[in-house]
């Protein structure tokens, strides 16, 4: 008996280090090395006409932060994650409140909700370009059958619409999820507790407001936690439908990494630029996942 | 009763109209498939064709078309775009999804040191963007001869899919009651075996919806694509969309096909596993 406990003891201590070992091994040379390898030549002055590697220290990094196209371009990236998290949130809610209600065809109607899900952001990308494209998209085709001429509006090269059509792409993919999870977190409500709020005269709005909204919130952590490992997604729409441009009007933190390290091939300035990406990408994963965390322990007590 | 539909009106109005202007780019995309480049070029705007064919499917699918009617479609090894992309989707899943599961049954079964420190630098891990580590990493591909090769695809999409596929599995395995398992452990198996005799068996479904949220991850993947693959030796589907647009004119059909063609997996998949998909993804949230 006493060797069964032992040898039990010993394979609780080897067991998880041999099981986690194949992740981290791959997980270290997909991502860990190659981040390594990006912070190492942040610091120095490489690039494809520069071979020679030397030391800048931290040059590149106050380069970057003198650079205007990238201060506004970071300013943009964070009003665009603002705007994009905080409407998908409402909408989810709100339209996944409303689904709630319909008791027929809900297998169909959660398959429709779902198909934005399956495209690739690349294609969703591809599609909002074109129904946004100024002489033949769908958009000014409606406009031109309501005003009966043509209505040439540049969505795609107008200042604040060239944003705004990418932030309507970016909310026609990502609020499906949020709707989806909802759904699920409000048909798992008791419907007791709903008909005694309304046998006590509460109206819609109250019940929604006072007990749908709470009784979600740990629903609400964990699609705010998926959404945020996948903010940058935003890459593959933009480099599709403006490339960032014109004139760096639509540039995202992550179009510049691309414009930098691709299309200048200025690789360290480029690595330095990828570093800034990560770390914003940190902060919004640890903010979200330490709330998910923190609600599970106050759930669990 | 009566009154409670009445009531609920609002709700499956907006239900309605909200399900028509998500499905309208989906339909806006099948139909555009379909009719030809010039009908689609054209002002006053043809809303209803009448000239409704498959040709843009047939020519990508390598059936000769007479190419008067047709862009550039004829000429996209969509062929290639399959098998890189199928190659690269399914053997990352199921690459993922072992190591993935291993990573689950230790964070769900075993309390260890760094046990939350580990999970979240997973997380995080999974959450630096394709393009930061597109630069690095065909560098380092460059170097190791894995540039330009679906086994180099594989690799980094076994990274991207390993963190996710550990958290939902987790919760999965979670689930589980602990007397089948400590059954088993009084029985005289070792916690090993009674992973692979009582829960393994168990966790079929969870696995398959795993797989498929990595299977798409995979299939869709852009960034990272975009830079570590140059030729038809590993472009994937995603990468090959940008064949349709020129300088000066773009094949809408073309690329609309080549679009709907690679929906259809991801489609069928997602019907399958729906509710298993929304149960990993929920479990959290009803079970800490």
């Amino acid at each position: 008996m006493k060797s069964h406990l032992s040898s039990t003891a010993l394979e609780n201590r080897r067991l998880p280090v041999l099981l986690l070992l194949p992740a981290v091994v791959v997980m270290a040379f997909v991502v860990a090395f190659p981040m390594l390898y990006s912070l190492f030549l942040s610091f120095t002055n490489y690039t494809l006409l520069n071979p020679v590697l030397r030391f800048v220290g931290l040059r590149n990094y106050i380069n970057l932060f003198q650079d205007q196209v990238f201060l506004s371009a970071l300013g943009r990236t964070i009003l665009y994650i603002m705007v994009t998290v905080n409407l998908e949130l409402v909408l989810g809610l709100v339209i996944a409140n409303a689904m709630s209600h319909v008791v027929l065809g809900q297998g169909l109607i959660r398959t429709v909700m779902m198909m934005p899900m399956m495209f690739a952001p690349i294609l969703v990308g591809l599609q909002f370009k074109w129904i946004f494209n100024d002489q033949v998209g769908l958009v000014n085709n409606i406009l031109f059958e309501i005003f009966r001429r043509p209505i040439i509006i540049p969505w795609l090269i107008h200042k604040p619409l060239g944003f705004i059509t990418i932030l309507a792409a970016e909310i026609w993919m990502s609020t499906p999820f949020m709707v989806i999870i909802f759904l699920a977190g409000i048909l798992s409500i008791s419907p007791d507790i709903l008909d005694a709020a309304e046998v006590d005269g509460a109206s819609e709005w109250q019940k929604f407001i006072h007990i749908t909204i709470p009784s979600l919130s740990p629903f609400i952590y964990i699609a705010l936690a998926v959404r945020s490992l996948d903010v940058a997604r935003a890459y593959d729409l933009v480099s599709i439908m403006t490339g960032g441009g014109p004139a760096h009007r639509t540039e995202l933190i992550w179009t510049y990494v691309y414009r930098l390290s691709f299309t200048s091939q200025n690789f360290a300035l480029g690595s330095a630029m990828s570093l800034v990406t990560v770390v914003i990408a940190f902060i919004f994963t640890f903010y979200f996942f330490s709330q998910l965390i923190k609600a599970r322990k106050v759930r669990g007590k | 009763m009566k009154k409670k539909h009445i009531r609920h009106i609002p709700s499956k109005v907006l239900t309605g109209i909200v399900l028509v202007l998500f499905f309208i780019p989906v339909l806006w995309l099948i139909l555009t498939s379909m009719r030809p480049n010039i009908e689609i070029n054209t002002r006053p705007p043809v809303w209803i064709s009448r000239n409704f064919n498959f040709d843009s499917y047939l020519a990508l699918l390598g059936f000769g078309v007479n190419p008067e009617r047709f862009a550039f479609g004829e000429n996209v090894p969509f062929g290639a775009y399959l098998r890189n992309s199928l190659v690269a989707s399914v053997a990352s899943t199921l690459l993922a999804l072992a190591i993935g599961t291993l990573a689950a049954f230790a964070f769900s079964s075993f309390k260890f040191k760094w046990r939350n420190g580990i999970f979240l630098s997973l997380m995080l891990a999974r959450a630096i963007p394709g393009i930061a580590l597109s630069l690095p990493l065909f560098a380092l591909f460059t170097r190791f001869g894995l540039a330009d090769r679906t086994f180099g695809l594989v690799l980094a999409y076994t990274g991207l899919n390993i963190p996710f596929t550990a958290w939902l599995m987790a919760g999965f395995i979670g689930e589980i009651p602990e007397t089948l398992s400590d059954a088993a452990l009084i029985d005289g198996c070792s916690k090993w075996a009674a992973f692979l005799r009582v829960e393994l068996p168990m966790v079929g479904p969870g696995m398959a919806a795993s797989g498929i949220f990595a299977f798409l991850t995979a299939w869709n993947e852009f960034a990272l694509a975009g830079v570590i693959t140059r030729t038809i030796a590993s472009k994937t589907f995603p990468v090959g969309l940008f064949d349709f647009t020129g300088e000066f004119v773009s094949d809408w059909r073309g690329m609309c096909a080549m679009s709907v063609l690679m929906l259809i997996p991801a489609i069928i998949f997602v019907v399958l596993v729906q509710k298993q998909l929304l149960r990993g993804l929920t479990l959290g949230a009803v079970k800490g």
